[in-house]
């Protein structure tokens, strides 16, 4: 026999390692939901609890984003497409054609992967700046698409008339239900995200991040690996379309051009790559810098380019990590 | 699990023939041919720049050739993709170390089992019993990987963190774990002290044991002598001499190659 | 026949800016490595410059030209030494960020300075437009290609022949040989921006009398700009300027002969397809860098 798998003594394994991951896991999770209940269930203020559901749909997006860019080491500057394409299809779909808006979310996340298969297939052979500028393109080419088909999706002056949520007796127009929707899904997304980066796919997934040229040796086809996860990312910026459009009820080109893709790289890589609770932070921040700088008026922008630049410059690694090693530098300081 | 084909226990594992590769008009291999019989161990040697690298690369599919063909364990290789023939049974190291850095060793070695376990998007969502048995059994293999290099306490390290001579044997135990008929080692000696060479050495012998077959690239000759059943000469993209390493050693060619006077 | 020959006069004169803008990226790119995501910023800052310079504060128009020039390249040194040097971990991303980040400050400037409100400026020169074909040409037009040439020209030739430019060249190659040999490479790359920025304030100069100016104006010409460079070959002077004329020509044909809504999306067609038949790019031998 050649297999050498049966050569071999199987030891059985402690694994304490392993349980003390899982607990942790579970923890964190239950945080999670506890923080969830908390909000969801005491915010009396509509505005406060319209800002956390906007955090929860950006936080959507920043998940499937942070699994191509933290975890897979593949930029996409056009990511927003997606978003777009979510919240199009099902505006079109149960808004002009009166089809119920939950198949009108599976059509939504259908159209999505479709199409991040078929742009996937030869963008993501691109590396680099190339990569960068082809998902750029596609971005743009997708966006003047929305502008200019203005009888299907009202042009740039946008689409008007999407149907408000419903399940059985349940109306999602009030704000406290749609918040427990979205993070909801939101709960759904994470669990996901960590279930595939602990499996076999997960392993492969960042093994492309750590060394490309090795990954292909043992094996791993990473032309395929990169495209399964650029439809699984486009699907969830399908699904935050789908919430967005929901909520909103109207959508326009804007919401969906190339600044918005900057911005959910921005949340990625703010909140710290490769990290799940990262891309929540980063949608956080990003969701609420622009309500606090509100009070800012007219140097909005101004302060948030420059909040912007001083992350980057002084802490390339995102906030996430940035606090922890100050955390760590404390502590060693202190001993 | 792969096994070369029955009855055909004469037939060489890997024949290569007339293999040619160009680099904008230099050789890089000119019109290799040569065999190796399945369980031994055949040393690649020659000065820098002989094309040893770029041998390996055409065999895993890295490059593909100019001319010629590389047969695998009776089976054309030209239309195969590199994945498909690590799944074929062909595994190789590195010079440079190329691990998984952020990741642990027990990690490196589970994506080296990647080609032999086959749970995909759907199996980690839905985390079905089988896929559940599978992680278990996958997990269960690389620490018997991991056991048999003497690597185990490092399983839990991030990769990155070890010393180098470690790293190195993690890399003969992640390509291990694809079940390889075919092991090519590119100078798995380089910057190794001499107590680490002497334990590669025996890694070597042990997997030889086995019955994996292996080609390596090495600069150090006690090594190569000591482990190797054949070797092969390679200077300037061609194939100076082929023999048992007694032949190699009195081989007129090879000494004028080495001290430069070819 | 006779609108085909006016697109195409059209089309140079757009394209001629775009080669400007991609020139300038390309050659920050060749020497830094760096793709400068708020290289239209500096287009937006050029052709406001103008509007004080040369409408509001009534200065000669050489006058008016050098300042915006000299305040360009000065604000270019500044972004390279307080955001570019100083970054910590100068990883490809980060970089990006960083100048993404500087784009959303510089426009964020603009409007404080400059207002929301579009404005314009008058022709350089008063002479009447020529008919050649029965297509109408600006002397405008004539000068903005000629002068878009001049640069392109004079780039090449301070790259090329002087010892300064071939230091910059040798930098980009191989920055620690470079340094070996005793070029210092932060002030190699400081000046690269310099040029570079500058080259954004001259494509900014010449869009002010052929478009409205906002301060929101510099980031589809930025992106253009990208699309140039990218079909020409990145990092190859000459391949974008071609492929800014290439783009404004195929721009300006597909509004008038196909549909004017499509406009901006010819550009990013383009880089597309350049992208997945050619990544090098038209005019470069080089391979992309696929791994």
């Amino acid at each position: 026999m050649y297999a050498l798998a049966d050569c071999f003594r199987l030891k059985r394994q402690n694994g304490s390692d392993m349980d003390d991951n899982k607990i942790k896991n579970r923890i964190e999770h239950a945080v999670f939901i506890c923080i969830i209940l908390v909000l969801g269930l005491f915010t009396q203020n509509t505005y406060y609890l319209q800002i956390m559901t906007f955090i929860g749909i950006n936080t959507l997006l920043a998940l499937g984003l942070n699994m191509l860019i933290g975890y897979a080491g593949q930029i996409s500057l056009g990511h927003a497409a997606f978003y777009g394409i979510g919240a199009y299809t099902t505006a079109i779909l149960s808004g002009t054609f009166g089809i119920s808006p939950w198949l009108s979310l599976l059509c939504a996340i259908g159209v999505a992967v479709l199409i991040a298969f078929v742009v996937g297939l030869p963008t993501l052979r691109l590396s680099g700046y190339y990569l960068g500028m082809g998902t750029l393109g596609f971005g743009m080419i997708v966006n003047i698409l929305f502008r200019e088909w203005s009888s299907v999706t009202g042009g740039s002056s946008g689409f008007v008339g999407i149907p408000v949520l419903e399940a059985g007796k349940v109306s999602f127009m009030s704000g406290q239900n749609y918040f427990f929707l979205v993070w909801g899904v939101v709960l759904g997304a994470i669990l996901m995200c960590r279930r595939i980066l602990a499996s076999r796919m997960g392993r492969a997934l960042r093994s492309i991040h750590d060394g490309e040229k090795a990954s292909l040796a043992v094996g791993v086809n990473t032309h395929y690996l990169k495209l399964q996860i650029f439809m699984f990312s486009a699907s969830l910026g399908a699904v935050a379309g789908f919430l967005y459009a929901h909520f909103v009820l109207f959508i326009s080109p804007e919401s969906f051009g190339f600044m918005v893709s900057v911005k959910m790289v921005t949340m990625v890589v703010i909140g710290g790559m490769a990290s799940v609770w990262g891309a929540l932070l980063g949608a956080s921040l990003l969701t609420l810098l622009p309500e606090v700088l509100h009070g800012f008026a007219e140097y909005e922008m101004i302060v948030f380019g420059l909040i912007l630049m001083v992350v980057m410059i002084f802490m390339p690694q995102g906030l996430t990590r940035g606090f922890l090693d100050m955390y760590e530098k404390a502590r060693k300081k202190r001993q | 699990m792969i096994s070369p084909e029955p009855g055909h226990n004469n037939k060489p594992i890997l024949a290569v023939s007339s293999l040619t590769k160009m680099f904008g008009g230099v050789k890089a291999q000119d019109n290799i041919s040569f065999s190796i019989q399945p369980g031994i161990v055949c040393g690649l040697i020659g000065p820098n720049g002989a094309g040893k690298t770029t041998l390996f690369n055409l065999i895993t599919g890295i490059y593909s050739p100019d001319e010629g063909q590389v047969v695998f364990n009776g089976k054309d290789t030209r239309k195969m993709t590199v994945d498909q023939r690590v799944r074929a049974g062909i595994a190789r190291t590195f010079q440079h170390v190329e691990l998984f850095g952020s990741m642990t060793l027990l990690e490196n070695v589970l994506v080296g089992m990647h080609v032999r376990t086959r749970s995909g998007f759907w199996g980690a969502v839905t985390r079905l019993p089988w896929v559940i048995r599978e992680e278990k059994e996958a997990v269960e293999k690389a620490e018997a990987l991991l056991e048999f290099t003497g690597l185990m306490d490092y399983a839990h390290h991030p990769a990155g963190d070890l010393p180098v001579g470690r790293q190195k044997t993690a890399e003969i135990a992640r390509a291990l774990a694809s079940d390889p008929l075919l092991l090519l080692l590119d100078e798995p000696a380089a910057g190794l002290n001499a107590v680490e060479t002497e334990a590669l050495g025996k890694l070597i012998e042990q997997v030889k044991k086995r019955g994996v077959t292996m080609m390596l690239v090495e600069h150090d000759m006690s090594l190569a002598m000591g482990i190797c059943d054949k070797m092969i000469v390679l200077d300037q993209g061609s194939k100076l001499a082929e023999g048992t390493p007694r032949e190699i050693q009195n081989n007129e060619a090879v000494m004028a190659a080495y001290l430069g006077q070819g | 026949m006779q609108e085909i020959i006016q697109y195409l006069f059209s089309g140079i004169t757009t394209g001629a800016i775009y080669a400007v803008i991609a020139v300038g990226l390309s050659m920050l790119y060749s020497s830094t490595e760096l793709i400068n995501f708020a290289h239209g910023e500096f287009v937006m800052i050029g052709a406001m410059s103008m509007v004080t310079f040369w409408v509001h504060m009534a200065l000669p128009l050489p006058v008016a030209i050098g300042c915006t020039l000299a305040l360009g390249c000065a604000l270019g040194l500044l972004f390279e030494r307080f955001a570019i040097r100083t970054a910590r971990n100068p990883q490809p991303i980060v970089l990006v960020i960083i100048t993404v980040g500087a784009s959303i400050f510089l426009r964020g400037t603009g409007m404080i300075v400059w207002g929301k409100d579009p404005f314009s400026v008058p022709p350089f020169s008063n002479h009447e437009s020529l008919e050649i074909f029965g297509a109408a040409l600006l002397p405008q037009s004539i000068w903005i290609v000629a002068a878009a040439l001049l640069l392109a020209g004079g780039i090449h030739f301070f790259l090329k022949r002087t010892l300064t430019g071939k230091a910059m060249v040798a930098s980009a190659v191989n920055q620690k040989a470079a340094w070996l040999s005793g070029i210092p490479p932060e002030r190699m790359a400081v000046l690269a921006f310099a040029i570079s920025t500058g080259c954004g304030a001259v494509a900014g100069i010449f869009i002010a009398p052929v478009t409205m100016s906002s301060y929101d104006m510099g980031t589809i010409l930025g992106l253009k700009g990208f699309c140039a460079a990218m079909i020409g070959g990145l990092g190859s002077l000459w391949g974008a300027f071609a492929g800014g004329i290439l783009l404004g020509v195929l721009e300006s044909l597909g509004a008038g002969l196909i549909s004017s809504g499509l406009k901006d999306a010819i550009a990013f067609i383009l880089l597309l397809l350049i992208l997945y038949v050619r990544p090098g790019g038209l005019f470069s031998a080089k391979e992309a860098k696929r791994f």
